[in-house]
């Protein structure tokens, strides 16, 4: 998953590129029925290069077909405490060694008078981690992707509740693999050429 | 066994669906999508372009004056010594507190897995935003030389070389301030970035391209769906401290310092539950217009008005309540200084304001202990008003009443608004409003998939089983009490 995929750039401005084979997308009814054959076609036939695609998150996907959990909030934590650090040593090297002078008698640097400043630098730095983490860990921004030649790709964010298999599964074979999304339950299945 | 199940419309007496049908049609995902992208993809209406150049018309008058304020000084406003804080500061803690109810929503009742926010929380994190930018607007002019403001952030410079003064709280409320505000925009932004797909995905041409770079190529895929919801709940425990840090370090401001009136340890929590109670009055008088406009009543339902008034409820209590402590503290504490200011506040020049800030903000949130009233949509439009004038009268109170006469007779004073602290204010609603109407035309207002969430959790919610065959047992009686 590269930020720039060079290959895909390519693809875009040259229309007569070869187009290879990318995978599988099928559509299902509705969460449950996509839930049920994520199941089975991870847990059962061994399926290991699956997505999804839903208008909303669907929640037991993650483990029906084999994501990882977000790891996130340990990035988080860590540039929070990077926020912390910088607003302690900001206030402290500001006020009483750079430029030091006394207001109302009060000392160079405490840590009450700083606390307001640590706790908002600490925020301000995890959410910015947050969401550009997020973007980075999803691959976004990336205007165009393999999945969005199926031909109802548009449901996906509206009604549609759909299942991807990539090529480069090691059991992806274009044919039966197709068959097998439409014997748990497809509504259609259709192959997606990049 | 098979008997024991109860159908949809049997849970709906018990607790009804958040999101309602409409007429007879079903209340699908094709139907939420279509009813919400639908307001943005029509011809923009008549109505909707007389209101946006009425509210221009009110922001170009924010801008000449404050034109006319930079030019001229800080004198074209009434403020005076000893009532250097006036207006300015007034409406900057009144548009503050605005903004928190949009966090709130979005933050505090995600994280108590409050699934009623869906409907609401996009508008009310929309209206934090741009009540954080009127609210921007006060303290920045109030330096007086606009164009040194860059001064208040620790930025190296050789024009003073000097630093800032971190042991004050003023310099807190920057770093507040811009936080809540950067904070903010990066959880809407967040919040809309698969709304804004679903946009692109119905759009052609040049929309299409639009609201694909700004969904940044957004497909919903579950690997995707796993890092959002991560961030989003992430975004969301970051706000809920940061929402009432924000307050609380306002109230700083003021309590920090040793005014009679301004220097009580009550402030951080009072000044947070104004607030929110601020705030949840601005969403009320916001989505009880706009939600009428755009025929949105399925997705924004009467238990969504009855929860937040709710909260008005609760949230007005502890202003109340806080304004009897205030009173009583001033006369247990023993100080003169304390309990003059207190009596002063009731009965001295300013007796008006204080009288209207209590028949508004104590009396008004008390109707909402009837269920008649905290449903009836006319009512709480009228209520929601009221207290929107009653906390801007608070804040008045508590920064011009405290001001105008401390410690020395010979250091009293009175203080009037000028036409130019008025229009100036007037401006801000218009600026507020420019902001909101361009929002309900080109973003969704409505956060899609997450109310799509919730028909989903509605359409397969299901009971304990000793509850369900307790209530299958006593359905008579339940069906009665329905009707």
């Amino acid at each position: 998953m590269s930020l720039i995929d060079l290959e895909a750039i390519r693809r875009i401005f040259d229309p007569h590129a070869p187009k290879q084979l990318w995978g599988v997308v099928a559509e299902f009814e509705d969460e449950q029925a996509l839930l049920k054959a994520g199941e089975a076609i991870h847990h059962k036939h061994g399926y290991t290069k699956l997505d999804a695609m839903t208008p909303f998150p669907v929640h037991g996907i993650e483990a029906a077909i084999g994501i990882p959990r977000s790891i996130l909030g340990y990035l988080v934590i860590c540039v929070g405490l990077t926020g912390t650090m910088t607003a302690i040593l900001l206030q402290w090297w500001t006020g009483a060694v750079d430029y030091p002078l006394v207001i109302a008698g009060k000392p160079l640097f405490a840590f009450e008078f700083a606390m307001p400043i640590m706790f908002e630098l600490s925020v301000l730095f995890s959410a910015f981690c947050c969401v550009f983490g997020m973007l980075a860990l999803n691959g976004l921004p990336k205007l165009y992707h393999p999945t969005m030649n199926f031909s109802r790709f548009g449901r996906a964010t509206d009604d549609g509740f759909l299942l991807v298999v990539e090529r480069s599964d090691p059991k992806f074979s274009a044919v039966e693999t197709r068959q097998l999304l439409m014997n748990l339950g497809a509504t259609s299945a259709e192959i997606v050429e990049d | 066994m098979a008997n024991l199940t109860l159908t949809n419309s049997d849970l709906d007496a018990i607790s009804p669906r958040l999101v309602l049908d409409k007429g007879t049609r079903p209340t699908g995902y094709k139907e939420i999508t279509e009813d919400v992208v639908g307001i943005v993809e029509v011809k923009t209406p008549k109505a909707w372009w007389i209101a946006f150049g009425l509210s221009l018309l009110v922001t170009g008058m924010l801008f000449g004056m404050l034109a006319y304020q930079v030019m001229t000084g800080v004198g074209v406003w009434g403020n005076n010594s000893p009532i250097g804080w006036a207006w300015d500061i007034t409406n900057f803690v009144f548009w503050i507190g605005i903004g928190h109810a949009g966090t709130l929503i979005s933050a505090i009742l995600f994280l108590f897995r409050q699934k009623w926010r869906t409907s609401i929380n996009r508008a009310a994190e929309a209206m934090t935003l741009f009540a954080v930018a009127c609210a921007g607007i006060y303290p920045v002019f109030h330096v007086g030389r606009v164009w040194r403001a860059y001064w208040l952030f620790p930025i190296p410079n050789t024009d003073i070389n000097m630093w800032q003064n971190f042991r004050s709280p003023l310099l807190w409320d920057v770093f507040a301030i811009s936080t809540y505000g950067t904070v903010s925009a990066l959880f809407w932004y967040v919040g809309l970035i698969p709304d804004l797909a679903t946009v692109r995905d119905r759009a052609t041409g040049l929309r299409a391209k639009i609201y694909g770079a700004l969904s940044l190529g957004w497909r919903g895929s579950a690997v995707h769906w796993n890092n959002y919801e991560m961030a989003y709940m992430l975004l969301a425990g970051l706000s809920t401290p940061l929402v009432l840090s924000v307050h609380t370090i306002v109230s700083f401001d003021f309590a920090v310092s040793v005014l009679p009136g301004w220097h009580t340890t009550i402030f951080p929590p009072y000044f947070v539950a104004g607030a929110v109670f601020s705030g949840f009055a601005m969403v009320m008088t916001l989505l009880v217009i706009f939600r009428k406009c755009f025929d949105l009543e399925h997705l924004v339902t009467i238990k969504h008005f009855e929860n937040m008034n709710k909260i008005m409820l609760t949230t007005g209590t502890i202003v109340g309540y806080a304004y009897g402590t205030e009173f009583f503290i001033a006369w247990y504490s023993g100080n003169p200084y304390e309990k003059f200011t207190f009596i002063n506040r009731a009965f001295g020049p300013y007796w008006w304001a204080y009288w209207t800030m209590i028949s508004c903000n104590v009396i008004s949130p008390q109707f909402f202990w009837f269920k008649k009233l905290r449903t009836n949509i006319p009512f709480m439009f009228v209520i929601s008003i009221f207290i929107n004038i009653g906390m801007w009268f608070e804040r008045f109170v508590i920064i011009v009443t405290s001001l105008h006469r401390d410690f020395l007779p010979s250091s009293w004073g009175y203080f009037r608004p000028t036409y130019v602290d008025i229009c100036t204010f007037i401006g801000t609603f218009g600026l507020f409003m420019t902001l909101f109407l361009l929002f309900v035309r080109f973003v969704p207002m409505i956060a899609i998939s997450e109310v799509k969430g919730v028909v989903a959790a509605d359409k397969h919610r299901h009971l304990p089983e000793e509850v369900e065959k307790l209530l299958v047992e006593r359905r008579d009686e339940i069906m009665k009490v329905r009707v």
